[in-house]
C-alpha cells in the first residue's frame, strides 16, 4: 500500500480524501493556492505545499506545477478528486511519466470517455443506446445550423471535454443558435481548455440516473446501483438519492449490465460513473461516463456500505475487488443535499463572502462532508459548494424527515445559501411522491415567500441582541481572538444613539 | 433601554428592562416576559411563554438579519440618516441601472454606448465562480454607459445604464 498520497484538489472533496488516507494510515499531502492557505483541507492534511495564485488556471489546473510538487514531496500516488484535472488524460499521463500512480483509469480510457464525441462513437459500436445527435465536434456555425435542422429543435449544445453543466446550452429556436454556440464554446474553452462543442437532440423532462461502477486492474467490473440526480438547476445537480424511486430491480439490473459493458468496452479500471438519460417510458440512453469520483458518491457509500475512496486507492495499489456483483447488497435509502453559497433571492447566483456563523447538523443517520468552517471566506475563484449534507435511513420517507430535521439544525451566517430550497423540495408533495425529472426544479417556484409570522419576536430579539452585546462585550473582547464582529459594535452604537434620542424625545413630550 | 426597530417595513418600539433572570419587555406598549441568553456571539436562546427560539443574527452587506425558525427578518435599529441615503440611491424612472450582483469579471461586452437596444437583449457577459451569465437589458432604450471588457467588478458596481 502507498505511504503518501498527493491530493490534487481543494474544498470538501480534498477533505474527504484526507479522511480516507487517515483511515488507511496513509499520509495525505495537500496543495493550496494563495486564497486557500488556511482552507480546511490544508489544516487537516499531513503535509501541504503552495501551488500558485488564486485563479485555478494558475494553481489547481497547472499540470506542470502540480506534478512537480507531487514528485518533490515524494508521494507514490495522486488522487485528483473531481473537477479541475480529474478527467484530464494529459495530466494522468504526466503523473505516470513522473513515476506517480494516478488514482483513476488509464489515460487511454480517459481519452475515449473524456471526449463525449469519441465516447459516443465507441458506445454506439458496442450497442450501448445513445441519444440522437452528431458525435463530432462542430467545425462551423453553418454545420451547427444544418445538424440542428436535421435533428429538429429543441437541441442541446454540449462541451466535448466538459461536465458539470459548463459549456452546455439548450437551444429552443434557430435564432438562439448563434449566441448559444458562442457562449458554449467560450465557456468550454475557459473551463476545460478545449472549445469543442457538439449537438444532441434534447429529450424533454427526462430523468438523470447514473450507475456507479468499480473495476480493478485485473478485469473485474461490478456496479453499485443507481443514483437519481434529476433535481438540477442549470444542469448542475442539487440533490441526489439512491435508490431511485423510478428504478425497479429489473431496470437496475439492466442499466447496471449496460454500464458494466460500457466500462469494459474501453478497458476501464478504478471507480467511474455511467450517466443515463431515462425517458418517462423508462428507455435509457448513454449520456456520458465520468472517469472519476462523483460529487454525490456518499449516497452510494451509504446504501452499499462500500467506501468508494478507499476502494479507489486499493484498486490503484493493484488489489483485486474484494466483492463480486452478487455480494453487493442495497440497504435503506440515502439523499444528499449540495449546500451551495448561492443567493436564492437573486437567481441562485454565487454568493461568496465570510462565514460569520456556522452551526453544523449531527445526530442519527447524518453525514456532513464540508470544506468550510466558521470564519472561512468563500472565494470567488472556485465552485461555491460549501458542504454536502447526506442522510441515511431505512426508507425514503424516513430519510426526508431526517434531512428536514438536520437542515433545521444547520445554520450558515454571513453569506447566502440554498438551504431554504432543500426545505422546500423535501416538503413538496410532488417530490415526496417521487414525481421528479430534470425540469422539476425550474417548475418549483424559486422564490420563497417572505415569512412575517415572527415579526414581533424578531423585533424583541434585535433589541435584546443590542443590550446583550453591551453587557457581554467586556468579556467577549478578551475571549474572542478576532474581536467582536463589526455588526455587534455597530448595533451597540446605534442602540445607544437611539436610546438617547428616544429618552430625549420622551422628555420633551412629557 | 428604549430601542426603535424596523422589521422589514414595520416599525416597532421596544423597551427593555432587566428583571432578575428575565427581561421585562415592552413591545409597542405591550408587556412581554422574556428569558434571553446569549449562547455565543450572534446566537441567542430566547424563551417566552414557555416557547423556545434559537435566534441567530448575521450581516449581509448593509443588511442586518435576525433568523427565527429558518426565516430571515431584515431589521434596522432605525437611524434616519441611513434611510435617507438608501432613498437617494434609487434610480429614477425610465433610467435602468444594471448593477453587478456579485464580484466577477466582464468577459464580453455585446453592445456599444449610444446603441439602441431592445428589452431582453444581451448586453454583457459576466463570469463569476466559473459560470458565465448574460446580463440583459431590462427595457428598450439607449445605452448611456457601459463597463469595458476585462474589468473586474464588485457587487453593486454599475455595469450599464439604459435610458
Amino acid at each position: 500500500m502507498f505511504k503518501k498520497i498527493f491530493i490534487a484538489n481543494r474544498g470538501e472533496i480534498a477533505v474527504r480524501l484526507v479522511r480516507a488516507c487517515r483511515e488507511m494510515g496513509i499520509i495525505p499531502v495537500a496543495v493550496y493556492s494563495e486564497a486557500d492557505r488556511a482552507a480546511l483541507h490544508v489544516r487537516m492534511a499531513g503535509e501541504a505545499y503552495p501551488i500558485g495564485a488564486s485563479p485555478a488556471l494558475e494553481s489547481y489546473l497547472d499540470i506542470e506545477k502540480v506534478v512537480t510538487v507531487a514528485k518533490r514531496c515524494g508521494a507514490e500516488a495522486l488522487h485528483p478528486g473531481y473537477g479541475f484535472l480529474s478527467e484530464n488524460a494529459d495530466f494522468a499521463e504526466a503523473c505516470a511519466n513522473a513515476g506517480i500512480k494516478f488514482i483513476g483509469p488509464s489515460p487511454k480510457s480517459m481519452r475515449i470517455m473524456g471526449s463525449k464525441t469519441r465516447a459516443r462513437q465507441e458506445m454506439e459500436k458496442h450497442g450501448v443506446p445513445c441519444v440522437p445527435g452528431n458525435s463530432q465536434a462542430l467545425e462551423s456555425f453553418e454545420e451547427a445550423v444544418q445538424i440542428a435542422k436535421n435533428i429538429g429543435y429543441p437541441i442541446m449544445l454540449k462541451a466535448a471535454a466538459g461536465g458539470g453543466g459548463k459549456g452546455m446550452r439548450l437551444v429552443r429556436e434557430p435564432q438562439e443558435l448563434r449566441s448559444a454556440l458562442e457562449a458554449a464554446q467560450s465557456e468550454s474553452q475557459r473551463a476545460f481548455g478545449d472549445g469543442s462543442v457538439y449537438i444532441e437532440k434534447a429529450i424533454l423532462n427526462p430523468r438523470h440516473i447514473e450507475i456507479q461502477i468499480l473495476a480493478d486492474e485485473h478485469g473485474n467490473t461490478i456496479h453499485l446501483g443507481e443514483r437519481e440526480c434529476s433535481i438540477q438547476r442549470r444542469h448542475q445537480k442539487v440533490l441526489e438519492e439512491s435508490p431511485s424511486s423510478f428504478v425497479d430491480v429489473a431496470l437496475r439490473n439492466k442499466m447496471g449490465e449496460v454500464a458494466v459493458q460500457a466500462a469494459s468496452a474501453v478497458g476501464y479500471a478504478n471507480a467511474g460513473t455511467v450517466e443515463f438519460l431515462v425517458s418517462q417510458d423508462k428507455n435509457f440512453y448513454f449520456l456520458e461516463m465520468n472517469t472519476r469520483l462523483q460529487v454525490e458518491h456518499p449516497v452510494t457509500e451509504l446504501v452499499t456500505g462500500v467506501d468508494l475512496v478507499q476502494m479507489q486507492i486499493r484498486i490503484a495499489a493493484g488489489e483485486r475487488l474484494p466483492v463480486r456483483q452478487e455480494d453487493v447488497n442495497f440497504r435503506g435509502h440515502a439523499i444528499e443535499c449540495r449546500i451551495y453559497a448561492e443567493d436564492p433571492d437573486n437567481q441562485y447566483f454565487p454568493s461568496p463572502g465570510k462565514i460569520t456563523l456556522l452551526q453544523e447538523p449531527s445526530g442519527p443517520g447524518i453525514r456532513l462532508d464540508s470544506g468550510v468552517y466558521e470564519g472561512w471566506t468563500v472565494s470567488v475563484d472556485y465552485d461555491p459548494l460549501l458542504a454536502k449534507l447526506t442522510a441515511y435511513a431505512e426508507n425514503r420517507e424516513q430519510v426526508v424527515s431526517r434531512l428536514l430535521r438536520a437542515l433545521d439544525e444547520m445554520f450558515v451566517g454571513g453569506i447566502q445559501t440554498n438551504i431554504a430550497l432543500f426545505r422546500r423540495i423535501l416538503n413538496d408533495p410532488g417530490f415526496r411522491e417521487g414525481k421528479i425529472d430534470t425540469g422539476y426544479l425550474n417548475r418549483l417556484t424559486a422564490s420563497v415567500a417572505a415569512d412575517h409570522q415572527h415579526n414581533e419576536i424578531a423585533a424583541l430579539a434585535a433589541g435584546l441582541f443590542a443590550v446583550l452585546d453591551e453587557t457581554s462585550s467586556r468579556d467577549s473582547i478578551m475571549r474572542d481572538p478576532v474581536g467582536p464582529i463589526v455588526s455587534a459594535s455597530r448595533w451597540k452604537r446605534s442602540a445607544k444613539i437611539e436610546s438617547l434620542q428616544w429618552q430625549a424625545n420622551d422628555d420633551r413630550q412629557n | 433601554m428604549i430601542v426603535k426597530i424596523n422589521v422589514g417595513d414595520n416599525p416597532h418600539r421596544v423597551k427593555l428592562e432587566r428583571d432578575g433572570q428575565e427581561w421585562r419587555c415592552e413591545l409597542d406598549g405591550r408587556l412581554i416576559q422574556v428569558r434571553a441568553q446569549l449562547v455565543r456571539r450572534d446566537v441567542m436562546s430566547l424563551i417566552t411563554n414557555g416557547k423556545t427560539y434559537e435566534v441567530k443574527r448575521d450581516q449581509l452587506g448593509k443588511q442586518a438579519r435576525i433568523w427565527i425558525e429558518h426565516s430571515p427578518y431584515v431589521v434596522e435599529l432605525s437611524d434616519p440618516r441611513s434611510l435617507a441615503s438608501r432613498t437617494r440611491n434609487r434610480s429614477t424612472s425610465g433610467n435602468s441601472r444594471l448593477l453587478a450582483s456579485m464580484p466577477g469579471k466582464i468577459l464580453r461586452v455585446l453592445a456599444t454606448e449610444m446603441e439602441q437596444v431592445e428589452a431582453g437583449q444581451a448586453l454583457i457577459v459576466v463570469e463569476a465562480m466559473k459560470m458565465q451569465n448574460e446580463i440583459k437589458s431590462p427595457s428598450k432604450g439607449i445605452v448611456r454607459q457601459l463597463v469595458s471588457e476585462g474589468t473586474y467588478v464588485n457587487a453593486g458596481d454599475v455595469l450599464a445604464i439604459v435610458e
